[in-house]
């Protein structure tokens, strides 16, 4: 019976994709390639094809190429009906329908869900409409600001260091643009990375000419007579001139559609089991209802059972290759999402990789190089365990530490290691601000450790 | 040295065809016998000991007793240079690495290697035009050696007419890394030791030349240095310059050999590259799969007691990862015995991996992909004279010594 069901869907079903993003596409892609000859729906609320977002704040920013040329490539044709520019606005889970902003309703046997993030606004709304003031998340977003940059403005004001602000700050300078940089916490990056490595962070920004002010918040953003942004103002009671803003404050999980529809969706993504089948707010994992990506949260052996939510390009792709092979897929044939996670950035000439959940530990070691040379590798310690890893132009050493993190080896590591130095031979704190201080946020982002979370039940989507 | 399946594949008699010696290898993922090296054969293993920091390329990390034939072959040779890049750790690894890579790649470079497309391409056309007696052709003596020398010589700034030179000391130098079960050590290690001063000697003189003269080469790129905060000493840089020099023609001669073999062997896929020479980029990653020129790295040594597949490896060890015999593992690539252009899943290890993955692969790449494109499309009807070809006697190195093929005639340019 199972099989005649599975068979019918393959051949005759309908399944809808939301979200025309990078595991959207490949999501979709993926149902092609296991033979899935339905009818096949994507829905996103942006006009455009799904495309990269990791250019719009390196190349794109530095004019060597477009925000607009960077169309992911295709791996496959996949025959899908496009709704583009309209965004899913509610989700009817016993009709098995979803809604759409213009009135429309889609109908589905399987849905994916890959809304992603969007940026966190400044919070005054009248002075995120001053002119001047950008978010970078989306590839409008980035071909404005570039636009922006390319007229030369004589001061940029970065709010918030974390690896999109410092991109964008290391893309300023490297255009000759005089740019100040804010950050609520100690240093940059110390959402992801900790104190340690933000310190280094910090020296890079300020060996290569960035007026970094930390600890500080900025209060207010001031216009002139134009309405477009002269002026903003610090906690310390100091302002500065400024004619262009990047509110850099992380994101915040496109969930707020799916409020009131049952599903297990929340400010912090939509929880889903191992497999991506999404839970409803009960905590009962739903037959028909799949996530994959950034909006994403799911348990992961590795970490403690933890509910992770990652803003990882591998991490969007991985499972939303997962969740399209799930979908199409008898219970026992189906295979978890446990990928590791991995993030890279490129930031004032230094690559900067990391495995594992660094904000998870509690101490670093600098097992190899050197942080005075800006290159290095550090590991992150966790009760004993090795729980992640970063690197700074040592990246090939990069896929030792992930197995060290899948295996469980105990930290710190107790072997010797080539180019290891003085300052390697003990752990440091890690030095991780308190979680519950909201800084510009890690991109991963660690939520409770039950499917059962009774919180879902009671947050309202949107905070 | 004389134990078994190790002798064996040192053995000449099997160069033609080492690889069902690797399968029989692999049976045993971490083989030992009784004083000689560690021998790892599997992908997987291979993969992550490349990226293992616990991992030495040093030689002086060597236990006194690692029973590695080739434990002493630098030390001699240390008064003269000291160990190229290759044969170091980080940070000095890292360190002239990447003052190597300034006039050679991307950031500071990016084009070095595409602005030489037009010499590559010149090159190959004149020695494809020179072959003479279409009849008669040793593939190896009229192209697939003097092509690459060519090419590094112009790189480097070194007179392509001291090749006569040259070319004693660095067959004695890649000599120097084959294991010849026969070779009297002694005897070895004065002959590289040997070379080695003269390829030092030459190289200086013409590094002094270069500092009073710089041009756009390397060699004065890296003599003159690019007014960067990190210098190369004297002796650093003569090393560095006998590494590229050796490497940047004892490998790709035998990948394009090698690659020539292969085609001659499977004509569909011949004749295919002659149809599509965009063929050419994939069908030469599947033959760094297929026929690697490296075939093994012979020198890695634990910092410390490691675990590989069960099997503890002491501190100091001698270990050999069988580079050629991973890129044929079953358990990594399907039907790994097959040369399949077309292949999707190809990351082999034929340049190796982690931080000593081949410096010149941009280079050597875009000459083997030349070389082979042209080759099936100018020679027509190429055949094999002999099949197997002779062999080189070096097990690392390995490659045919000569390529005879015979043709129905060569297409004009």
């Amino acid at each position: 019976m199972a099989d005649t069901a599975l068979e019918h869907l393959k051949a005759n079903g309908r399944i809808v994709v939301v979200g025309a993003s990078l595991a959207g596409l490949r999501g979709a892609e993926t149902l092609r390639e296991k033979g899935f000859k339905g009818s096949l729906t994507m829905i996103g609320d942006e006009p455009y094809q799904p495309y990269d977002r990791p250019p719009l704040s390196k190349q794109a920013l530095l004019g060597m190429g477009t925000a607009e040329r960077t169309e992911l490539p295709r791996r496959r044709d996949i025959e899908a009906e496009w709704r583009l520019g309209v965004a899913a606005s509610g989700l009817d889970m016993a009709a098995r329908r979803v809604k759409l902003a213009d009135g429309d309703e889609v109908p589905y046997d399987r849905l994916l869900i890959a809304t992603g993030v969007r940026a966190r606004p400044w919070p005054n709304p009248a002075e995120a409409e001053l002119d001047g003031v950008y978010v970078l998340r989306t590839r409008d977003d980035g071909a404005a600001l570039a636009r922006r940059f390319d007229e030369g403005p004589r001061r940029v004001l970065v709010i918030g260091a974390g690896f999109t602000g410092s991109e964008i700050a290391s893309a300023c300078r490297e255009r000759g643009l005089e740019v100040t940089v804010a950050e609520r916490a100690d240093a940059p990056l110390v959402g992801a990375l900790g104190g340690v490595i933000g310190a280094v962070a910090a020296e890079l920004h300020r060996e290569n000419g960035v007026d970094l002010r930390t600890g500080i918040m900025v209060t207010a953003l001031e216009g002139d007579s134009t309405n477009r942004v002269r002026a903003a103002h610090f906690s310390d009671g100091t302002t500065l001139e400024c004619d262009v803003v990047v509110v850099s404050l992380g994101a915040q999980r496109n969930t707020d559609w799916l409020s009131g529809s049952g599903l297990g969706a929340g400010p912090r993504g939509i929880a889903c089991d191992a497999g991506c089948r999404a839970f409803d707010i009960r905590g009962i994992v739903t037959d028909d209802i799949f996530v994959a990506g950034d909006v994403a949260r799911s348990p992961h052996p590795l970490f403690g059972y933890q509910f992770l939510s990652l803003e990882h390009w591998g991490n969007a792709v991985s499972q939303a290759e997962t969740a399209a092979h799930n979908m199409l897929s008898e219970s026992t044939e189906r295979r978890p999402h446990i990928w590791v996670p991995a993030f890279w950035s490129s930031q004032f000439g230094v690559s900067i990789k990391s495995v594992g959940v660094p904000s998870m530990g509690t101490e670093i070691m600098i097992t190899q190089g050197s942080r005075a040379e800006r290159r290095f590798t550090g590991v992150y310690g966790y009760q004993g365990r090795v729980i992640g890893a970063v690197t700074f132009d040592n990246s090939r050493w990069l896929q030792f530490y992930q197995q060290q993190i899948e295996t469980t080896a105990p930290f710190p590591p107790p072997f010797p290691t080539v180019d290891r130095r003085p300052e390697g031979q003990k752990p440091l704190p890690a030095d991780f601000p308190d979680p519950s201080l909201p800084t510009h946020g890690p991109t991963v982002t660690l939520s409770g450790y039950s499917p059962a979370d009774r919180r879902l039940t009671f947050t309202p989507a949107g905070h | 040295m004389k134990q078994g399946i190790l002798s064996d594949i040192l053995d000449y008699a099997n160069r033609a065809n080492p690889y069902p010696l690797y399968a029989e290898l692999r049976k045993t993922p971490v083989f030992h016998d009784g004083d000689g090296p560690y021998v790892i054969s599997t992908y997987h293993h291979i993969q992550s000991l490349l990226h293992d920091p616990r991992l030495s390329s040093d030689a002086r990390n060597l236990a006194a007793n690692a029973g590695d034939p080739l434990a002493g072959a630098e030390d001699e040779g240390a008064a003269a240079l000291p160990p190229s890049f290759l044969k170091l750790d980080p940070p000095e690894h890292d360190r002239l690495r990447r003052m190597t890579n300034r006039p050679f790649g991307p950031p500071h470079s990016p084009h070095r290697v595409d602005d030489m497309r037009g010499f590559l391409h010149t090159t190959v056309t004149g020695l494809i035009d020179n072959l003479g007696d279409p009849e008669r052709i040793d593939l190896v003596d009229q192209f697939a050696y003097p092509f690459p020398v060519t090419m590094i010589c112009r790189l480097l700034g070194v007179p392509r007419e001291d090749e006569a030179r040259f070319h004693v000391w660095a067959d004695t130098l890649a000599a120097s890394l084959d294991p010849d079960p026969d070779a009297d050590p002694k005897e070895r290690e004065k002959k590289t030791h040997d070379a080695r001063m003269e390829l030092g000697m030459y190289l200086a003189g013409l590094i002094e030349e270069r500092r009073k003269n710089p041009g756009e080469d390397m060699l004065s790129q890296l003599a003159v240095g690019h007014g960067q905060d990190e210098t190369m000493s004297t002796m650093e840089l003569l090393s560095t310059a006998a590494l590229l020099l050796i490497a940047g023609h004892e490998t790709t001669v035998n990948l394009i050999t090698n690659g020539m073999l292969t085609l001659l062997r499977n004509p569909d896929v011949l004749q295919q590259l002659r149809e599509t020479p965009d063929l050419a980029v994939p069908l030469v990653e599947e033959l760094l799969r297929f026929e690697p020129p490296v075939q093994l790295l012979p020198q890695r040594t634990p910092l410390v007691d490691i675990e590989v597949g069960g099997v503890t490896i002491p501190k100091g060890s001698s270990m050999w990862l069988i580079l050629a015999s991973g890129n044929r593992d079953p358990h990594r690539f399907e039907n790994p015995d097959r040369f399949d252009p077309y292949r999707k899943d190809i990351q082999h290890l034929g340049l190796g991996s982690g931080i000593h993955s081949c410096f010149g692969a941009p280079l050597a790449r875009l000459e083997a992909q030349l070389a082979l494109t042209e080759l099936v499309r100018r020679l027509e009807n190429p055949r094999l004279v002999e099949d197997p070809p002779p062999y080189r006697q070096n097990a690392v190195l390995r490659g045919p010594r000569h390529l005879r093929i015979t043709c129905d005639g060569v297409r004009p340019a």
